[in-house]
């Protein structure tokens, strides 16, 4: 059992401005058409961005980082669970040549 | 009732019994982030079948007011972080302040959305009878505008109700915390409402960039 961990105002500030900077980034990647590059460029970097932002969130202000271990599976498997959901269904609709 | 911090019988140690709580109000987010992924699965189904129209539909939402909202938003789940910080550390009036403050910028933010939603429905963009994308767009152009709306209104519909839903909880954290219920001893609400708070924060950290940042460039 893990002692109960505080996390200090100067953690939460900093997490605070890696979001403000994750969302200027955001913005500043969909103004620049990364799609000439490769196609879909321009949602992929905004998902990675999106992904990285929440990542912070969950770790630092949910306190994911710091909780036990039990908690972190649950975490995970929330995302594993939402993966099934858009994987699974997404694979099948692309895979009909009738539709 | 056991509303001052004392160990339930069940447990062993508070250790156990805050980690017990925490565990199922993150059991709770799992089921919502179930909840917003059909919601999402439809999105991503509909723009990979209809990307051009999603582009152009999505470039008629004011990006301005997404970006001010999303840091609102993200300034909020601070505020949430901060009170629990001060709970923790049991300064008890700064709890207060920082749950005032959260809520604050929580109904900045629907005021926001408010403004947004009026916008689309003097543009015609609310889908129903009166819907019209762009004078002279297609028939199918505009069917499949309507679904991008749709999918915007229902996303960030719900989204807002999550926020309306938060800042009720907030109200009554906020009565019990100005009568100094929570202690470094017993902060649980405090941390469950923030959990649920940062879950809807992280909702529009990918809302934002699907809805308002489709084709931008």
């Amino acid at each position: 059992m893990s002692e109960h961990h505080i996390v200090s105002p100067k953690i939460y500030f900093a997490i605070f401005g890696a979001l403000m900077l994750g969302t200027i980034l955001t913005v500043v990647a969909a103004k620049i058409d990364l799609n000439q590059y490769f196609s879909g460029l321009n949602i992929i970097v905004a998902l990675f961005i999106a992904t990285c932002k929440a990542s912070l969130v969950v770790l630092f202000f949910m306190h994911g980082k710091y909780s036990p271990k039990r908690t972190q599976l649950v975490i995970i498997c929330s995302i594993f669970w939402l993966a099934i959901l858009l994987f699974m269904t997404m694979s099948d609709y692309i895979s009909r040549p009738w539709s | 009732m056991h509303r001052t911090g004392e160990l339930y019988g069940q447990f062993q140690t508070m250790e156990q019994q805050r980690e017990t709580a925490s565990l199922g109000m993150w059991i709770f987010l799992v089921t919502e982030v179930l909840f917003f992924g059909g919601m999402f699965m439809t999105y991503t189904l509909n723009r990979s079948t209809y990307p051009d129209v999603f582009g152009e539909a999505s470039k008629s939402i004011d990006l301005t007011l997404g970006a001010i909202n999303t840091v609102v938003l993200i300034g909020s789940s601070l505020t949430m972080a901060m009170s629990v910080w001060a709970s923790q550390v049991g300064k008890k009036q700064l709890v207060t302040i920082f749950l005032i403050a959260t809520l604050v910028l929580g109904s900045v933010f629907l005021g926001i959305k408010g403004v947004e939603y009026h916008q689309k429905f003097v543009e015609h963009h609310v889908p129903g009878l009166s819907f019209s994308f762009e004078p002279g767009a297609s028939i199918a152009t505009n069917a499949h505008a309507q679904l991008f709306f749709s999918l915007y209104f229902a996303m960030t519909g719900l989204h807002a109700l999550h926020m309306i839903i938060g800042a009720g909880l907030l109200l009554w954290l906020i009565k019990q915390s100005m009568r100094g219920r929570f202690t470094p001893q017993y902060n649980t609400p405090v941390e469950l409402v923030g959990l649920y708070w940062h879950f809807v924060d992280i909702v529009w950290i990918f809302l934002f960039p699907l809805l308002y940042l489709i084709d931008r460039h």
